[in-house]
């Protein structure tokens, strides 16, 4: 892909062609298609059965809130690009993350709205171009209607607190799983408040940079069907003692960042 | 001759349990737990067309002004059962209609309730703005649940008078008072209790369940902290939201709070640990001494987790 700007378009014509197919899709292979060759064109997307792992629960708890991780399997190649796809969801391109290899590690967890019953695609682009793809089918229903968890004026004065944490002890050159949640109610446009007899607009978190000592390690693009306060666990390669900054923009043009120092442990 | 014998059984048998089915669902029965308190048992079972969302448990009090009903239950079916089963206790007027919190199955009977003469519709002051965001998505799964025969008719109307988190309402019922209360985010973000004075009886609505798995779907933390102030409330006896129709008070609340201190020590240790929110559910054992664990369980891990993310 690598081509900035062409997502939101792209996005747009998925929900266009969503609507034209109505929710009677006629077999999941047929969406499937379409989104992989809006992304893809006609490159190559290999099995990545041997080099990809995809977790997601087959039956989801809170479809509002249904955990997804990707990961390389050991000896995978190194990976610049994963894609998280939910065919079935309004808008399927859930996230992209763009990794720094050097500074980052295929290996990232996030949580999602499922708005029906949906295959799940994740597909990795090695740093020498070559496409991997994996998918999983998740029963859930009913996500990206569901209304957040606190009313509106609650959810809008906290949009912007972070919480950002390393899950384990931080070592010099060695991968370290870091947790950034961010507050904000990731509207997707599709809950309505009756009350003013309209539809909330959306408002969600566009894009989260993480910044290692100013070099980028991540950059994620996300979109609507990711869950409200999105989080992102990410593997991160720390050279040393280093700042960790998390720049975060969102639809309304908000921006707002944060930063915390990666102490490796003595 | 034997096989005729046995034919005979099977046939009594099945009369029986016909007999014992009917019964279950038929007769809508209320019992009196204190005087001039009057409750209606909702099945401790999740929605199905065979309960027609009775599965909350229901409570009116009679004063010489009239009659205050406490919740609806989940259908316009069940509102109607529920209205004649107060006409069947006393021809007072209905009056005032109280609802605890926005879920199905407390207030989809309340058109029914209202159309009988309650003039005053108590709830929450974040009651409206609630239903007006969950309320679309709960009519499609209950008409779903219940079928459409059912469900047909189930209305919520607004209230007319709300009570803030921390508010206290008087009602002069004549010869008793209640008193309703607002509370801040529990259970949901919009949950009310009813203190009759004049028995020390607590209408706890889904602030106390009782046998039925707690249900966290506000605040874990803030229903902990509104536990404690509850504990506090004068009275003798409760009457919860699920469960028996009436139980010793404050010991009815010991179960509840067990587990959802459990439950906040076990995420939390979870949450710092690093384990993830995928992993956590299977990570906490479902407790024991309660029923329909699965799947409430594992969504309330679910939900603890994500709030007690943002503790650590």
């Amino acid at each position: 892909m690598g081509r900035p700007g062409r997502k939101w378009p792209a996005v747009l014509s998925l929900l266009l062609l969503w609507a034209a197919a109505g929710s009677s899709v006629a077999g999941e292979s047929s969406r499937w298609d379409e989104i992989r060759a809006m992304l893809f064109d006609d490159r190559p997307l290999a099995d990545g059965t041997a080099v990809l792992e995809l977790e997601a629960p087959q039956r989801a708890l809170d479809a509002a809130l249904v955990p997804v991780r990707i990961r390389a399997r050991a000896g995978a190649p190194p990976i610049r690009t994963l894609w998280l796809v939910i065919d079935e969801n309004p808008a399927p391109v859930a996230a992209v993350f763009r990794l720094d290899p050097e500074l980052a590690r295929a290996d990232i967890e996030t949580r999602v709205r499922v708005n029906s019953y949906t295959p799940v695609h994740a597909v990795a682009e090695a740093v020498d171009g070559r496409l991997f793809v994996v998918a999983r089918f998740v029963k859930a229903a009913g996500g990206c209607s569901a209304p957040g968890t606190r009313d509106r004026g609650e959810a809008l004065a906290r949009v912007g607190r972070m919480k950002i944490r390393p899950l384990e002890p931080v070592v010099a050159g060695r991968p370290v799983r870091v947790k950034i949640k961010i507050a904000h109610p990731n509207y997707t446009g599709l809950q309505i408040d009756q009350l003013t007899r309209q539809w909330i607009p959306p408002d969600y978190v566009t894009r989260v940079r993480l910044r290692l000592a100013g070099r980028t390690a991540v950059e994620v693009e996300s979109d609507i069907s990711i869950s409200e306060d999105p989080t992102f666990l990410v593997t991160l390669v720390p050279p040393g003692e280093v700042e960790l900054g998390v720049e975060v923009e969102d639809s309304s043009d908000r921006r707002f960042a944060r930063s915390v120092r990666l102490v490796p442990e003595a | 001759m034997r096989r005729g014998w046995r034919r005979t059984l099977l046939v009594a048998l099945l009369a029986v349990s016909r007999a014992v089915a009917g019964a279950a669902a038929a007769p809508f029965t209320v019992e009196e737990v204190a005087p001039g308190i009057w409750v209606h048992r909702g099945a401790v079972a999740d929605f199905a067309p065979d309960n027609r969302g009775d599965i909350a448990n229901l409570a009116f009090v009679v004063g010489t002004r009239g009659v205050l009903v406490v919740d609806a239950g989940g259908s316009a079916a069940v509102g109607r059962d529920w209205v004649a089963a107060v006409r069947g206790v006393t021809d007072r007027p209905i009056r005032w209609l109280v609802l605890t919190h926005v879920h199905p199955d407390h207030v989809f009977g309340a058109g029914t309730v209202v159309a009988a003469g309650a003039r005053v519709i108590v709830g929450h002051a974040r009651l409206a703005r609630a239903f007006a965001e969950r309320g679309p998505v709960y009519a499609a799964s209950m008409e779903r649940l219940l079928g459409p025969e059912v469900f047909a008719g189930s209305e919520v109307p607004a209230p007319t008078r709300t009570v803030a988190p921390g508010e206290r309402l008087r009602l002069d019922l004549g010869d008793r008072t209640v008193e309703i209360r607002g509370w801040p985010v529990a259970h949901t973000d919009t949950d009310l209790t009813v203190l009759d004075q004049a028995t020390g009886t607590l209408l706890a609505g889904d602030l106390v369940f009782l046998d039925r798995l707690p249900v966290v779907d506000g605040s874990l933390l803030g229903w902990l902290r509104v536990l404690d102030e509850l504990a506090r409330l004068p009275a003798t006896r409760v009457v919860p939201g699920h469960g028996p129709a009436v139980a010793p008070w404050p010991a009815a609340l010991a179960a509840e709070r067990r587990y959802l201190r459990d439950l906040h020590d076990a995420v939390r240790g979870l949450v710092r640990e690093g384990v993830s929110l995928a992993e956590a559910p299977a990570r906490i054992p479902p407790p024991s001494g309660w029923r329909l664990v699965d799947p409430d369980h594992g969504r309330n891990v679910t939900a603890a987790y994500a709030e007690l993310e943002w503790e650590e």
